[in-house]
């Protein structure tokens, strides 16, 4: 299934009535299939709402938002799920404290009437890079980057070929961040998933991303391909200023 | 369908498991007086009402009018009441009596207040509004005066007796239910569930409930003691368990008239539901220490 994800006129607002806050004012962009998408702004520019909307976990938004060419208000739960997964940034609040690693994965599998539990949990268990003999750990057993491949797990048993992926390493340490990133990169070669990244850091888009998109007070100021980085080829100014003090930063270290 | 031979390895494994949790949790429990204490007491109880015929030494009904009002002692371990009733095995029978009210209680409590509570916390909205004023209303009636209201209309009888105490007990649990479910409802782990397609009624049962039932069970332990007193209470003032029944509340009643002269009377069913409700609030004490995820599943 071809997953190129269409955002027009996205809009949100929460509240009602005068105290009404808009989040997102107009996000428009379009990801290609196959591709991976960074969403970088700073901390409270709605980079995560635009996910959450894509996932509907939020659903009062205004606007369209197509994958595969068709509406996502119009796409029944149940495929939703299988189309598109989503992966937290946090590894500590996003696995149920009280279910087994067992639990966690073969829920999704039951709720959608899947067979081969079995199997299935075993073949996702060893593509995230652990050994089968985490099924039946708890969360509070496993480190966070164990916990966050088990994240990842759960978002691929379902073999959606969509992930939005919400700051999926900024909770972890420095050496484990880059082993989840290279996870991701090699199951988007295995798999042709699509990506949506968001992030504060332009290194991991850098890594990994084909395109950016840089947000500012919920609006996308500029889309760049990553080529645009190095020497900073940004036009908007607030892109370039951003680009501009990663770079710097970089540079520094 | 095949998801029933890979559900066969699941089962097996799931069996020890949970049996190594209750091996943790008593454990747990026993290291520290208090709740020993509690768990022990509470041991006791179910065994004497499991062997009821064989310890007590008379039959509860049994009158002997030639001997009434005996102090202890003289083949009665507590003394005889003004029918010549053997006390001690009465308290020993009343103890099923006692156990019977505590269980039917909790079991319709427990997820009455559960269901009610995790679905307002977790829906939110109208409906939480809506359910958490009917709560509302149950909490405000003194719990006791409520009972002897539903009594009075249902007609005095141990039956009625559950019925009125399990009535007025929920609404605490459904509030704790609630407070519990909406601290989880924003998690991550509940927005996993949902992109995974599970219904709201899944995302209770299976992710809300497993964490606000520690809170809930010893909610459920520390109401005990309070249903035990309830139901004394009711029996003391005639509207629980009818005569002859051995009921501790109503063992006390009865004997409340020869009070003055012949103590026994009404000191052991009075120390029987001191003890027994005591119990009840140290285990309760000690489960909320024990119950603890990380104390749960250590192997």
């Amino acid at each position: 299934m071809t997953s190129n994800v269409d955002i027009r006129d996205l809009s949100i607002s929460f509240g009602e009535g005068p105290a009404a806050v808009k989040v997102l004012p107009g996000v428009t962009f379009s990801v290609e299939a196959g591709e991976c998408f960074g969403l970088v702004g700073e901390s409270g520019s709605g980079k995560s709402t635009v996910l959450r909307c894509i996932s509907m976990l939020t659903d009062f938004w205004q606007g369209s938002i197509t994958v595969g060419g068709r509406d996502i208000r119009q796409i029944p739960r149940l495929e939703r799920c299988r189309l598109l997964q989503m992966v937290f940034q946090d590894p500590y609040g996003s696995l149920h404290p009280r279910q087994s690693v067992r639990t966690t994965l073969s829920e999704p599998l039951k709720i959608h009437g899947l067979d081969d539990h079995e199997g299935r949990m075993r073949r996702v268990i060893r593509d995230v890079g652990l050994t089968a003999d985490f099924i039946d750990r708890f969360p509070h057993q496993m480190s966070g980057g164990q916990r966050q491949r088990i994240a990842i797990a759960r978002a691929l048993i379902l073999e959606p070929s969509l992930l939005l992926l919400d700051e999926p390493t900024s909770a972890l340490d420095v050496s484990v961040q880059a082993e989840i990133l290279n996870l991701l990169v090699r199951l988007r070669e295995e798999r042709g998933l699509t990506y949506i990244m968001v992030t504060h850091d332009l290194a991991v888009v850098d890594h990994m991303c084909d395109r950016f998109a840089v947000m500012l007070h919920g609006e996308v100021t500029e889309v760049l391909p990553r080529t645009a980085i190095d020497g900073n080829h940004a036009t908007h100014p607030y892109a370039r200023e951003l680009i501009g003090a990663s770079l710097e930063y970089e540079g520094a270290l | 369908m095949t998801v029933k031979d890979t559900d066969m390895p699941r089962q097996a494994m799931k069996m020890p498991s949970s049996l190594i949790v209750l091996r943790n949790i008593l454990g747990f429990l026993m290291r520290s007086p208090t709740s020993a204490f509690g768990l022990i007491v509470l041991g006791l109880l179910i065994v004497i009402a499991a062997f009821a015929p064989w310890i007590a030494t008379h039959d509860p009904y049994a009158q002997d009018l030639a001997n009434t009002l005996q102090a202890p002692g003289n083949g009665h371990l507590f003394g005889t009441d003004e029918l010549g009733r053997d006390i001690f095995s009465r308290l020993v029978w009343g103890s099923r009596i006692s156990l019977t009210i505590i269980f039917l209680v909790s079991i319709v409590v427990g997820p009455i207040g559960m269901i009610v509570g995790t679905t307002a916390g977790y829906m939110g909205g109208r409906l939480d509004t809506v359910m958490m004023r009917i709560t509302d209303i149950f909490l405000s009636f003194p719990s006791l005066i409520l009972s002897l209201a539903f009594v009075a209309a249902l007609g005095p009888s141990l039956n009625n007796a559950i019925i009125a105490i399990a009535l007025t007990a929920w609404p605490p649990i459904a509030r704790l239910a609630r407070a519990e479910a909406m601290t989880f409802r924003k998690a991550d782990y509940i927005a996993a569930a949902r992109l995974q397609g599970a219904s709201d009624m899944r995302i209770i049962f299976k992710s809300i409930m497993p964490m606000c039932l520690p809170s809930v069970l010893i909610r459920l332990t520390l109401n005990m003691a309070t249903v035990i007193l309830t139901a004394a209470g009711l029996g003391f003032l005639g509207l629980g368990a009818q005569p002859p029944m051995p009921e501790w509340g109503a063992m006390i009643a009865t004997g409340r008239r020869y009070m003055i002269d012949s103590w026994w009377l009404v000191t052991f069913p009075g120390l029987a539901i001191l003890t027994v409700s005591l119990a009840f609030n140290l285990l309760g004490d000690g489960l909320r220490d024990a119950l603890d995820p990380k104390q749960m599943n250590r192997r």
